[in-house]
């Protein structure tokens, strides 16, 4: 089967820091896809690359077997950034409006998907409220809303669940494994160890270089340990010593 | 389409932010009045035409300062129209009669005392006339072109490129260039949103300073309109190309004596005929000159559109230069 994406010999340069090393990732379709590294290793870097807003210095990024940046593909995925990318004077719907028009959605298909995104989110209630009186939680929601909008096939997540607490990280979590179910693959990027045991499969990322990638109890089998911080640790521990 | 989805955004975005409406309304017309009640004379550098005069008489006033230069009348007819002499001195029947160009009250006033001091002695009787305008012209009427034009730029300039700056610093504008938005679709979009408003924008202006702090208006006021929206247009187009290179809101307020202060040097609230031919051309690269020019040739002289049409063209040019390379620097934030 075709993969979802596909990076191949991956490098890039910060001016003259090199800050990927030589990266090369597969992901399937239908599955969770877990980035797991502290930050500064390069995950963004990384999720840039796939979303097309960045070239990178060396290597091929493919989705669905086509080259990014291309602008059909960059239909194909929904993509919440690290920040909220929300603009605060309009309202949760008209934010969701806003996007949903940008993926060419008829005026009916627009209404159908922003009550249904709103609903998954639990945000209906303030749907008609101006997201700057949204807390912290909500407009992490309504991020994640707006970027299942167009219902795509893959979803690109860069850390959704920082700063959020518990109990909305465990629903957001249970909404990732449900679009899996339905054949939704995504790829999430954490420093957070709990969250990579949720993966599908895991690659380990440290100093931009690719240090690990294996389904979870593979890569906790393989070394004998019982977590994957242990797996952390010991492939972060080695590149520091 | 994607283009149509950012100018409703944007509109919308206005509707709720009610406080850059206020700012690039409200300020100018405040602004404006402050201007109109403050502003008394000031004296300036003055080019006068000689047509038939004596000789002694033109070094007599050459003396005092004034640049005078013999020419012939219908050169100096020609001079007049395009504003770039003060006024004509003639000699008719053994008498002085002088035409001032009118529509700067500092040159007409240094004309007027000068000759009255030098010639009156020995003719009783002088002929005045003026070419434009009339001697009621008072120095805000002079500047009022300028400072409409200038106010609409400014405002524009911030509000329109800390809104563009907004859009990457909370993140959006990587949002949106992860989904299948052209480049172009986001810079169109912004000119047509705020291009939508600064219309009303320059109507609101344009009528107060016209109608109710009653400037001298000779020419048409569609006219006005037109070059103060293309004012804005350029200064929106600059403002987010600016912006490009500004980390955050207070970069973007740096980039003002920079890029704004300048620019009204060159405007005409200054006299420019007495400087270094490098420092005008200078001058020539700022749409503000331009915008400035053609303002005061529509409302001081009642131009017809032919006469101020190459200004507009130029203020054209550099809305598309500005827009064109403001594409081109989003490819900083994708390649595509």
């Amino acid at each position: 089967m075709e993969a979802a994406v596909e990076m191949k010999g991956i490098s890039h340069w910060f001016g003259k820091v090199q800050v990927i090393h030589d990266v090369d990732l597969s992901v399937e379709k239908g599955e969770i896809f877990g980035l797991l590294g502290p930050s500064g290793s390069g995950k963004t870097t990384l999720v840039k690359m796939m979303t097309g807003l960045l070239r990178p210095s060396k290597g091929v990024v493919q989705l669905n077997g086509e080259k990014m940046p291309s602008l059909k593909q960059l239909r194909q995925f929904g993509f919440m950034a690290q920040s909220d990318a929300l603009y605060s004077e309009l309202t949760g719907r008209e934010n969701l409006d806003f996007f949903a028009s940008l993926y060419g959605m008829s005026r009916k298909d627009r209404h159908l998907r922003m009550n249904h995104v709103l609903d998954m989110v639990d945000l209906t209630a303030y749907a008609s409220r101006p997201v700057n009186t949204y807390s912290g939680g909500m407009k992490r929601r309504l991020s994640l809303a707006a970027s299942l909008i167009h219902e795509p096939e893959l979803i690109i997540l860069d850390e959704p669940t920082v700063g959020i607490d518990p109990v909305l990280r465990q629903s957001i979590w249970s909404e990732l494994n449900r679009l899996r179910n339905h054949g939704v693959t995504i790829i999430v990027t954490t420093h957070v160890m709990d969250e990579a045991e949720k993966c599908g499969h895991l690659a380990l990322l440290r100093d931009g270089r690719m240090m690990a990638e294996d389904i979870p109890s593979q890569l906790k089998s393989k070394l004998g340990v019982s977590s994957i911080e242990e797996v952390f640790l010991h492939y972060g521990g080695g590149a520091r010593a | 389409m994607n283009t149509a989805a950012v100018v409703k955004r944007i509109l919308k975005q206005f509707h709720r932010d009610k406080r850059s409406v206020a700012l690039m309304v409200a300020a100018p017309l405040l602004v404006l009045t402050l201007m109109w009640l403050v502003l008394d004379t000031e004296t300036s550098a003055v080019k006068l035409a000689a047509v038939d005069v004596p000789a002694q008489v033109v070094e007599s006033i050459e003396t005092e300062g004034i640049t005078v230069t013999v020419m012939d009348e219908a050169e100096a007819e020609e001079k007049l129209n395009e504003a770039e002499i003060g006024g004509v001195l003639q000699w008719e029947d053994g008498a002085p009669f002088v035409i001032l160009e009118g529509s700067d009250p500092n040159t007409s006033g240094t004309i007027r005392s000068t000759l009255q001091k030098q010639l009156s002695e020995q003719n009783a009787s002088m002929e005045w006339e003026y070419w434009n305008g009339s001697s009621e012209l008072g120095l805000f009427d002079y500047v009022g072109p300028a400072l409409i034009g200038f106010f609409v730029f400014f405002f524009v300039f911030i509000v329109g490129g800390v809104s563009f700056l907004r859009e990457r610093t909370q993140g959006t504008l990587e949002r949106l260039l992860a989904s299948p938005v052209r480049r172009s679709e986001i810079v169109f979009g912004y000119l047509g949103g705020f291009g939508l408003f600064t219309v009303v924008q320059s109507i609101i202006i344009a009528a107060y300073s016209i109608y109710v702090l009653d400037v001298f208006m000779a020419g048409n006021f569609l006219y006005v309109l037109l070059v103060t929206i293309l004012m804005a247009l350029t200064a929106l187009s600059l403002g987010t190309l600016v912006s490009t290179f500004a980390g955050n809101e207070f970069q973007m307020i740096q980039f003002i004596p920079l890029v704004i202060v300048p620019q009204v040097f060159f405007s005409g609230l200054f006299p420019t005929e007495g400087l270094a031919e490098w420092v005008q051309v200078v001058g020539n690269l700022m749409p503000l000159t331009y915008g400035a020019e053609a303002l005061r040739d529509i409302m001081l002289r009642g131009s017809s559109f032919e006469s101020f049409q190459v200004e507009v063209y130029i203020l054209l040019g550099f809305t598309t230069l500005f827009t064109v390379l403001n594409i081109a620097a989003l490819k900083k934030h994708r390649p595509l």
